[in-house]
């Protein structure tokens, strides 16, 4: 280590989507000095991907009317299956409209509100009213009891990105693409900084920080079929829980999107079905409305994702080479509608699978979406176990959406805890040391170097990576997906844990100097396996069935006994996670039914 | 109907090993069914050749990561079929841009800089207020506003370009393209003469040669021959003595019409 490869700076961001550039602006208007690493360019996050929008109860919309915030906390809280934390809800609803007009001030272009009648395509009328012409608009999305989703045509990740990075470019906050965080610094009580890979060269750099932000995203690439982006492989909560003392929480609840493109697994947004998109079986049928009578395909992602694979089971899946799927048919929405409103999914429908929703049907299927778990903050982001540590968006527990989020709430959630968080993590940098332990911060480097040169020997032996990666992901998809049973999720933790034995003797099958993908892809693979194993391991000790986490031979929730948050620790040297629970925090709503769903409902 | 054999020869370059020429290496492909550039590199990379360097991030043609030259023209690879292409599909880094190794180039620094230069962000002299409602905004002039912002800064319509090709400084469609969305944008307060100042010159709108290259090769089908034309036209009116306001939806002079309305 020398130190000309040594970066400084008061507040350090690791990932530069929606949650660590709005965290970043935060603290750079509090005269901070601020660095944001990210994987890639901050525009092609993978926040620009969501297409759907984001959930603020403005109740500007003929369907949005008499809207506010405890409509959209009990959505919430209904949503999350009484899983998240319900001080963070009301802080979050509260936030959010300010957050969506924010961006409205930055530069969005939102849809707006456009006076006069409307027929629906379910036969309904409405009419918006002339004195909300103008204002910010909403679409329907599931599990909501207003029309709250605010978006801008089908690119909503989009503008608030490219809006957000404005404003980052504005501010003159450094960002350094194309690096990743290998390794947090710390004594165990503190964090102190990263050892950071440049993904250009395969150099080291060190960054040392007052404040160190985790805001990496989700983990959804551990998984086979995912419609994430492929640089979502959950590096900054494995650093979180690769120090020992910080928790991933509730690492269980994974969130299965109802509607994946077969067979490429990218998402056909939520807004098709909020538009008055159809679910179809083999037969043509439209089945959602059997089995919930109220809310139809709108009801949470978990439900309308669990019904598809029920009636799947039930033979009336559509046969296809990449296995049984169902139709999405949104050709009643009309050429007009699909082309401007739903041009995205017009344009993927073609690019990927030659196919015209104007004419033909969607194949889809559940495919995993979102990861309700992370690194365990409290209400104001801080991290659990660290000082100095925070994290925010995808990547964090803070814990809005519990065992299910409703879509909508992330895009939400990534402005509004970069808001928050973004002025906690400025107040705590005012205050805090910059702690410069020489001794500390060259062992955190020498460690990596270390492994990077054991891999490139093939010290350990000569394992491959590729192999490990898509086993992996297939012990996922097998055993720790859409239903789960504690037979099979505990093949999946025998499974993943011989791979992790495997992990450790990874080698290089072709060395080359430079950032080599296959180095990059080694020193992720054992991390992303300990994600695995908490996911699964959480998933074994839950004996009920929550939000997204449906356990077939615990088909009940069970307040009683598990209305509690799973916190995942990883000691140093074990094969598996340790698991601590804690209280789930009921501030107003006590839990009940949620209006959806197999308890709601009589069976079908 | 059998499977086409198609061979791949894709440009292979370490900046880290600058000893070793550049060069042209061929891998055998089985085509399959729906089969993507997204597949054939991973593929590629995963059982052939470890080392190979490209990017990929949303694998959707959402993310503008993977633009590269494919059988001369450049194209997103995760949304290019083999099933349009010939046997023989040869992939070229994209011109003009730094090279990172192999297919991958730094688009991303370039389109930091060229923001930078032209500012694109709202210049606005109002305050948030939390406290208020929005600013109205007519959803036609949100639309568009829409139809430029799509752009995904893939670099496409650089590469494509014969001025940005033979001539470093030239911004290229691209930037034209978001100095429009800013343009049509009534948040926006910079004057005309503030526009021509970042845009109104030989690097910017009137560096253009009008070969549309951009336009053809654009892969969100954004009409870049319209938003080139659109502010070439505002920038030749102002270097003419005057941006004639007329009142015509989405010209900046609008400006204020929904500043007060809340
Ligand atoms: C296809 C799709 C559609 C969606 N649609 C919607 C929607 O309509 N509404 C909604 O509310 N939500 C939606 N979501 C969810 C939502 O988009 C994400 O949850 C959210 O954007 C995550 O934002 P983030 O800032 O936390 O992370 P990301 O945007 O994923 O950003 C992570 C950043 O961290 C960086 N990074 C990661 N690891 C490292 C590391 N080790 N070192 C350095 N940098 C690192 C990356 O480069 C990146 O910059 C969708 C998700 C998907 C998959
Ligand atoms: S990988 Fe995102 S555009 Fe191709």
């Amino acid at each position: 280590m020398n130190l000309q490869d040594t970066i400084i700076t008061d507040v350090l961001i690791i990932g530069a989507g929606l949650a660590g550039e709005r965290a970043a602006v935060a603290a750079r208007e509090r005269g901070l000095g601020v660095t944001i690493l990210s994987m890639v360019p901050p525009r092609r996050s993978h926040s620009t991907a969501a297409q759907g929008g984001m959930q603020a109860s403005l109740g500007n919309s003929a369907m949005g009317q008499g809207d506010n915030p405890d409509i959209h906390f009990q959505d919430t809280v209904k949503g999350s299956d009484w899983g998240c934390d319900q001080e963070v809800a009301r802080l979050f609803v509260e936030a959010v409209p300010i957050a969506v007009r924010q961006m409205s001030y930055w530069g969005v272009p939102w849809n707006r509100v456009t006076a006069g009648r409307k027929t629906l395509p379910d036969g309904r009328v409405i009419e918006d009213k002339k004195e909300f012409e103008g204002l910010i608009t909403a679409r329907d999305f599931g599990g909501t009891a207003k029309w709250r989703t605010c978006y801008t045509s089908d690119g909503t990740g989009h503008t608030l990105q490219y809006t957000m990075d404005s404003i980052v470019i504005a501010q003159g906050i450094t960002v350094h693409d194309r690096t990743e965080a290998i390794a947090l610094i710390h004594d165990g009580g503190k964090c102190l900084g990263v050892v950071v890979r440049c993904l250009r060269t395969g150099g080291l750099r060190v960054y040392l920080a007052r404040a160190t932000v985790i805001a990496s995203g989700g983990y959804g690439r551990l998984y086979t079929a995912s419609t994430n982006a492929v640089i979502n492989e959950g590096t900054g909560m494995s650093l979180a829980l690769d120090t020992g003392v910080v928790p991933l929480g509730n690492m269980e609840a994974v969130q299965f999107h109802p509607t994946g493109m077969v067979p490429v697994w990218i998402l056909i947004t939520e807004g098709a079905r909020g538009d008055g998109g159809y679910l179809l079986d083999k037969n043509l049928y439209r089945f959602m409305p059997d089995y919930e009578p109220n809310k139809k395909e709108l009801a949470s992602r978990d439900v309308v994702s669990r019904r598809m694979v029920q009636h799947m089971r039930k033979g009336l899946g559509v046969d296809s080479p990449y296995g049984p799927h169902l139709w999405l048919d949104i050709r009643h929405l009309g050429a007009k509608h699909i082309n401007t409103n739903l041009r995205e999914i017009a344009n993927i429908c073609k690019n990927f699978n030659g196919i015209d929703p104007v004419r033909d049907l969607i194949p889809v299927r559940p495919t995993q979406h979102y990861s309700m778990g992370g690194v365990r903050t409290d209400i104001d982001g801080r991290a659990y176990g660290l000082k100095g540590l925070f994290a925010v968006g995808e990547a964090a527990c803070w814990d809005l959406h519990g065992f299910n989020r409703l879509g909508g709430n992330s895009l939400a959630e990534t402005i509004v805890a970069g808001m928050v968080v973004g002025e906690k993590i400025a107040d705590y940098a005012l205050g805090a040391d910059l702690d410069w332990a020489y001794p500390l911060v060259k062992d955190a480097v020498r460690t990596q170097e270390e492994r990077i040169a054991a891999l490139a020997s093939c010290r350990d032996g000569k394992e491959n990576v590729f192999a490990l990666k898509n086993e992996m992901g297939e012990v996922l998809m097998n055993y720790v997906g859409i239903f789960r049973t504690g037979e099979g999720l505990q093949k999946a933790v025998d499974q993943l844990t011989a791979l992790y034995e495997r992990s450790a003797h990874l080698g290089l099958h072709a060395p080359a100097v430079g950032a080599n993908p296959e180095m990059t892809a080694c020193l992720r693979l054992p991390g992303m396996i300990r994600l695995a194993l908490c996911i699964a391991v959480g998933a074994l000790a839950r004996t009920e069935s929550r939000g997204s986490h449906a356990r077939e031979d615990f088909p009940k929730r069970d307040d009683a006994n598990w209305l509690k948050r799973t916190l995942a620790y990883w000691d140093p040297g074990c094969l598996a996670p340790r698991l601590e629970y804690e209280p789930v925090k009921i501030t107003s709503l006590p839990p009940g039914d949620r209006g959806y769903g197999e308890s709601s409902t009589p069976k079908v | 109907m059998a499977n086409r054999n198609l061979k791949i020869n894709i440009f292979r370059y370490n900046p880290a090993e600058p000893e070793k020429k550049p060069s042209m290496a061929s891998y055998p492909f089985e085509e399959l069914p729906g089969l993507t550039m997204f597949t054939v590199l991973n593929r590629i990379r995963e059982e052939l050749d470890r080392t190979l360097v490209f990017d990929f991030v949303c694998r959707a043609a959402i993310c503008g990561s993977c633009a590269m030259i494919i059988n001369g023209k450049p194209r997103l690879a995760c949304k290019t079929l083999t099933k349009g292409l010939p046997k023989e599909i040869t992939l070229l880094p994209l011109p003009v841009f730094k090279l990172i190794g192999d297919l991958s180039v730094d688009t991303g620094t370039w389109f930091r800089h060229i923001s930078l230069k032209t500012e694109a962000w709202i210049h606005t002299s109002a305050k948030f207020d939390p406290t208020a409602v929005e600013e109205r905004m007519d959803n036609e002039t949100a639309l568009r506003i829409y139809e430029p912002e799509r752009c995904i800064e893939c670099g496409c319509c650089i590469a494509g370009c014969a001025t940005a090709n033979i001539r470093d400084d030239f911004m290229g469609a691209a930037t034209i393209n978001r100095v429009a969305r800013f343009m049509v944008d009534p948040r926006d307060e910079r004057t005309p003469g503030q526009y021509f100042d970042v845009i109104g010159c030989d690097e910017g709108t009137f560096g253009c040669m009008g070969l549309m290259a951009c336009d053809n090769n654009c892969p969100m089908e954004i009409p870049l021959q319209y938003q080139l034309a659109y502010v070439r036209r505002k920038m030749a009116a102002f270097g003419l003595g005057g941006w004639k306001g007329t009142g015509r939806t989405g010209e900046p002079q609008h400006h204020r019409a929904g500043r007060s309305a809340s």
